[in-house]
């Protein structure tokens, strides 16, 4: 393949005392594909992910944005380079409103004296610009955007968390067990929100346990095993129980015909 | 399974958004509780009213009056500011049982250094709220960077700061006119400004500034917010890039230089350098934090209510002396309104998820 990855790693390795989290693992992300990376529980996805995130340092191999050899020293880091992380938890202050949210930790300061000598930030501005971020990935700010997150139901505090990570010029976004916390509705829309996002062109690693979520909504499926990529497959092309099948060992790399 | 084909089809139509925003609840109960929801400092304010109307129906103009009135403003002017204090530390979920005896060091350095040094007495000043400043820093150390509980941590230094209190002052006061003498700037915040009856001293006024100040910080910039995410969930507050580390240490260093203007504002107050003096203010601030309204869970409240709570207990002790009843009816009062506020507060969090 020579085009262009957007988010790669090569030979990652990862050992905790005498186990071998991550064994020479590979990585590749394309521009504005969905990729579900599916394994079994200490498979080592988790592993490569906080790699990829910026969360744990490898002890060797490379990590590549667009090709070009980076170092993540914190999940701060990787945001830098455009790589952001929906966490499981969500990482929102339930009490603090969505604009406040959304802002945490890169907020806007109000241009000249009162910005300047007393920091007062530009709350307007804020406001504005989630709600429209909010509306670009249609949710609608009906209500209001100072609503504490904690008074939103799941789906939508998921919703914040993803408009967040899609807000500020990400290359990439990382997504951890979305709908692992949700019921069938609400995952539903995240799903619909895992779509939206990848019109908008903004590739997403989407790592879940789900399988019908992970073939509805992924391109490639990178299938995890052993502390590295045992293969990608073409959810076209290959069966739920196939995926699993391969994931857990009963089938091997080679009977599918297809390998990294 | 394999039928995925259609998948680009399934983007929502505009009116079925993904997480469309319900429309608000409605009715007067469920609007009132938004109400309290979203200005926490509602309910201390409205306590305070009520008390503040029965005792004026009660005792009519001895308690309605701008004397008395601004009476209850001096006295719980060093509770007060005591209090911004430890609003800031609960606010980040945290405790500072030492905020009493750093309150008490400082006042004893700026007598100490200027009436037994001899130093200036602008000096003797700087180093009493420096010294307030470092022992915030080491609380903020320790909690912050080693990682140890607040509770811990400030137990600690509560009886080392208080130990070293005494071994250093020898137990001895300081005495007003010597302070008069000497170094009459200590007592700066003792002055007065009176109005038609209503006397604030310097110290009062500063209370009010100082709750201005803080109310802007925490409301306007991005510190005050990252005080909030902190308190509300370090963990979530860390990921979406607080440095929380930073935040907890300027936290509690702030709080320790406020101790130190308490203890400037403590000399003014009784004229005098008194190790002695407040013993109860960790308790009499953590009082007044609770019953403003400030959740001890952390990342919810704010210090208009913590002036509100100090001011509550203010009232009912003026106003419970005024009707010449025993005094410990004020302490069970208070105890059932403490009781009340963290009810109140458990309550909001049940109705928030």
């Amino acid at each position: 393949m020579t085009k262009q990855t957007i988010l790669s790693a090569r030979g990652l390795v990862k050992r905790y005392g005498r186990v071998t989290a991550l064994d020479r693992c590979d990585f590749d992300l394309y521009p504005g594909e969905v990729l579900a990376v599916i394994g079994d529980n200490g498979a080592g996805k988790s592993s490569m992910i906080k790699a990829l995130s910026g969360a744990i340092q490898p002890d060797e191999g490379e990590i590549l944005v667009e090709g070009k050899s980076v170092r993540f020293s914190s999940p701060i880091g990787a945001r830098e380079y455009g790589i952001e992380t929906v966490y499981q938890t969500l990482a929102l202050s339930p009490a603090l409103s969505i604009a406040d949210n959304m802002f945490m930790g890169r907020e806007i300061r109000k241009s000249g004296m009162m910005g300047r000598v007393f920091k007062q930030l530009d709350k307007a501005r804020m406001r504005q610009l989630s709600r429209e971020k909010l509306s670009e990935l249609g949710l609608m700010t009906i209500q209001s955007i100072d609503q504490a997150v904690e008074t939103l139901s799941g789906g939508q505090r998921q919703g914040v968390a993803v408009a967040r990570a899609a807000a500020f010029g990400s290359r990439v976004i990382i997504m951890d067990e979305p709908t692992a916390a949700l019921g069938v509705k609400e995952s539903r829309k995240v799903l619909d929100l895992i779509l939206t996002v990848k019109e908008k062109g903004m590739p997403i690693i989407l790592i879940s346990h789900n399988m019908p979520h992970v073939f509805e909504v992924a391109d490639r499926i990178h299938i995890h095993r052993l502390g590295r990529r045992l293969c990608v497959v073409n959810p076209g092309d290959c069966k739920m129980s196939d995926a699993v099948a391969l994931m857990t060992g009963a089938m091997s790399a080679d009977e599918i015909g297809q390998s990294a | 399974m394999k039928n995925m084909s259609e998948k680009s089809d399934q983007k929502p139509p505009a009116s079925e958004a993904v997480a469309s925003f319900d429309g608000g609840r409605t009715g007067v109960l469920s609007k009132l509780t938004n109400l309290i929801y979203t200005m926490p400092a509602i309910v201390p304010l409205f306590v305070l009213t009520l008390a503040v109307a029965i005792f004026g129906i009660l005792l009519g103009d001895r308690f309605l009056s701008p004397f008395a009135l601004t009476l209850i403003l001096q006295q719980v002017a060093i509770i007060g500011i005591v209090a911004m204090a430890q609003s800031l530390v609960i606010l980040t979920a945290g405790i500072d049982l030492s905020v009493g005896a750093v309150m008490i060091l400082s006042s004893v350095v700026m007598g100490k250094f200027s009436v037994d040094l001899g130093l200036p007495q602008e000096i003797a000043i700087i180093c009493g709220l420096l010294c307030g400043l470092i022992c915030g820093l080491i609380s903020g150390f320790l909690v912050a960077v080693v990682k140890l509980p607040p509770f811990i941590v400030t137990l600690g230094m509560w009886q080392i700061v208080l130990a070293t209190v005494f071994l250093y002052s020898g137990s001895e006061v300081i005495r007003s006119q010597t302070i008069a003498a000497e170094a009459p700037l200590l007592q700066f915040f003792g002055k007065t400004v009176s109005i038609a009856g209503a006397n604030f001293t310097y110290g009062v006024i500063f209370l009010l500034l100082l709750v201005a100040g803080l109310t802007y910080a925490l409301g306007q910039t991005a510190w005050g917010r990252h005080v909030y995410a902190v308190g509300d969930d370090p963990a979530a507050a860390e990921l979406a890039g607080v440095n929380v580390r930073k935040t907890l240490i300027s936290v509690y260093a702030l709080a320790g230089l406020i101790c130190a203007f308490a203890g400037w504002v403590l000399i003014g107050r009784i004229g005098s350098v008194s190790p002695q003096s407040g013993q109860f203010a960790n308790i009499e601030s953590i009082t007044a934090v609770v019953i403003g309204g400030i959740s001890l869970f952390g990342g919810r409240g704010s210090v208009a209510g913590t002036l509100f709570g100090a001011l509550i207990v203010g009232v009912f002790t003026l106003g419970l002396r005024l009707l010449g009843l025993d005094v410990q009816w004020t302490y069970l009062l208070i105890g059932l309104l403490i009781i009340l506020a963290v009810g109140v507060d458990q309550r909001i969090r049940k109705a928030s998820l």
